[in-house]
């Protein structure tokens, strides 16, 4: 089985954000980046059904040149090998873009499965996988959270709102996106990082794959959202702050 | 050119979104100055089409096939490519669900269209949209613009737009039929009828009072704490997603959009940071307190009494007082 896993660098959770001087984007520098949190559990799916299937696991980023960490991170962690889509404006590229670059990349090879996660932490747009399915000309299925490739049709259990699932069953080759807490995920290991510097990290420029980056949305402007309510902000010494609490739900919200 | 509303229903039922997002099309065809045609999807929809006609929409249109009556991506996507050749809208709007995760990106992708997912806020200069979305897990919003072919798609957040802001229609819009064809056989991914996993052994809508925990909490092992909080407010304890993906509380306990929605008289969050998938699940509570150590944490931009703090000084302080008998 051939499964290639999408992944993105994304700055670290918790990051101060600063924003850059067209207040179109965030600053870069001081930041540190790790891959989005919910590729971590597409990449680890895709480990566990290689070792249950056999094959090989191929992940794929595209981003600026710092996101090579990230892959060297995945290799660290067990797949066979990377391709790296490098450029630096993919960083700010909406979903559309980023689809097309991986669809180019991906479809030169022989694939079986590819997953990636179900949205990013930074953009957030949820769609990179169904429009990769889409231009790849392969059937999809999103919000993952089991995936049965025993039989000659894939069989997944689908997320639906509030508490729901369905099974959902589809031909390979497919694309499927998956949702965070499918597994639990392993660390590298010391010799996992060792053998992943020997591990082949192919590296395309755009030309290369003969795309453009043509963007179909744009930020005109990113800022500090509004307060939605006037929030009574509670300072002093733990149990001052405590009891004043206590007081204001007592008396002024009336709810305990 | 007209906004073309896709609208959501399950076997015959509305998803309670598909309002929303209506007065959210009402809206943007009053900012824009064009007709909005409202549609409905499905197997048997004729019923929910007349329900929609009374609303304030030039048209109704009504996609109905035998071969729509359970979600497939590859059968609404073909649908709906077809409404939209016969239809011709500048904008489609849709609800922000899981069906329209699955489904959008695929349908604008296959007519080369932009998709803005999950908008919070929409506002026009000069005709032209301007759209709200969240990024950075919500810590930031941005402007967005569409740009290239229309149609463009849009998807609006759960609680972005209030139902009850639908406006009646003066008379009974007119109803059409959108004719489809579709090939059973080309249909790859088919789904078969939902399920719960279990039946929910704590009912978290009905409690007055919830203690959620996030991240903030670290470890497993410091549960407890907030358990014993929860208890001494008399209220339920409950988490956002990682917390449950970790397996430290059970995913009955969880509130968001794939959790329980919650509307109590008070939310306590210990913390959680307030990312958009946690917040649609509870920003209905009347009383929302925030406990983080983040101050830049979005979860405050909701909450009503914000405390910058580590929860590991101020929850047994709480907890103290609250079992203080003076």
């Amino acid at each position: 089985m051939n499964i290639f896993v999408c992944v993105k660098q994304v700055m670290a959770r918790d990051s101060v954000i600063r924003l850059d001087e067209g207040a179109t984007w965030v600053r870069d520098d001081g930041l540190t980046f790790e891959m989005n949190e919910p590729d971590t559990y597409a990449l680890e799916e895709a480990l566990r059904l290689k070792e249950r299937h056999g094959g090989e696991v191929v992940v794929v980023t595209a981003g600026p040149a710092r996101s090579a960490s990230t892959l060297r991170e995945a290799l660290a962690k067990g797949a066979d090998r990377g391709i790296h889509i490098e450029d630096d404006r993919f960083v700010e590229a909406d979903t559309h873009a980023t689809a097309s670059a991986l669809a180019a990349a991906i479809g030169r090879e022989q694939h079986d499965l590819i997953l990636t996660g179900l949205q990013s932490d930074d953009s957030g747009f949820g769609q990179t996988g169904v429009i990769l399915a889409e231009k790849l000309g392969l059937p999809h299925a999103t919000i993952i959270m089991e995936i049965d490739a025993s039989g000659s049709q894939l069989r997944c259990k689908r997320e639906l709102e509030a508490g729901w699932f369905q099974t959902v069953t589809l031909p390979q080759p497919a694309l499927l996106t998956i949702q965070s807490g499918i597994n639990k995920v392993r660390y590298a290991t010391l010799m996992g990082i060792k053998r992943a510097r020997k591990k082949p990290l192919q590296r395309y420029a755009t030309d290369d794959l003969g795309i453009e980056i043509t963007a179909q949305q744009g930020v005109r402007r990113l800022y500090q959202p509004q307060q939605a309510k006037q929030t009574v902000f509670l300072e002093g010494g733990s149990r001052e702050v405590a009891d004043e609490l206590l007081n204001k739900l007592r008396f002024e919200a009336r709810v305990i | 050119m007209s906004i073309l509303l896709v609208t959501e229903q399950q076997d015959g039922k509305w998803h309670r979104m598909s309002f929303e997002a209506l007065a959210a099309a009402q809206e943007a065809a009053t900012g824009i100055d064009c007709p909005l045609v409202a549609a409905v999807v499905g197997s048997g929809v004729r019923p929910l089409a007349t329900e929609l006609a009374n609303k304030r929409v030039s048209e109704v249109a009504v996609i109905d096939s035998p071969e729509l009556a359970q979600y497939s991506p590859d059968g609404f996507a073909s649908a709906l490519s077809q409404a939209v050749e016969q239809v011709k809208p500048r904008l489609v709007l849709f609800p922000h669900t899981y069906q329209v995760r699955d489904l959008v990106p695929k349908l604008a992708a296959s007519l080369g269209g932009c998709f803005v997912s999950d908008i919070v806020d929409m506002r026009f200069e000069g005709g032209e949209p301007i759209f709200v979305r969240q990024l950075f897990q919500g810590k930031l919003h941005a402007d967005v613009s569409a740009s290239g072919q229309p149609p463009h798609f849009v998807s609006v957040q759960s609680g972005a737009y209030r139902a009850d802001g639908v406006a009646e229609g003066a008379a009974p819009a007119p109803i059409r039929s959108v004719p489809v064809s579709l090939d059973a056989s080309a249909m790859r991914t088919q789904a078969e009828p939902p399920y719960q996993d279990a039946k929910d052994a704590v009912d978290l809508g009905s409690a007055q009072i919830i203690v959620s925990v996030g991240r903030g909490i670290q470890d497993p092992d410091n549960i407890p704490q907030a358990e014993a909080l929860a208890k001494a407010l008399g209220g339920e304890l409950a988490a956002s997603r990682p917390i449950c993906d970790n397996g430290w509380l059970p995913l009955e306990r969880q509130i968001g959009s794939s959790g329980q929605t919650v509307a109590p008289n008070l939310y306590l969050a210990l913390g959680i940071s307030g990312a958009i998938q946690h917040v649609v699940g509870m920003k209905g509570a009347k009383t929302i307190v925030a406990i983080n150590k983040d101050a830049g944490a979005p979860i405050f931009e909701i909450a009503d009494y914000g405390i910058v703090a580590d929860l590991f000084d101020v929850v047994p302080k709480l907890i103290e007082a609250l079992e203080d008998p003076n």
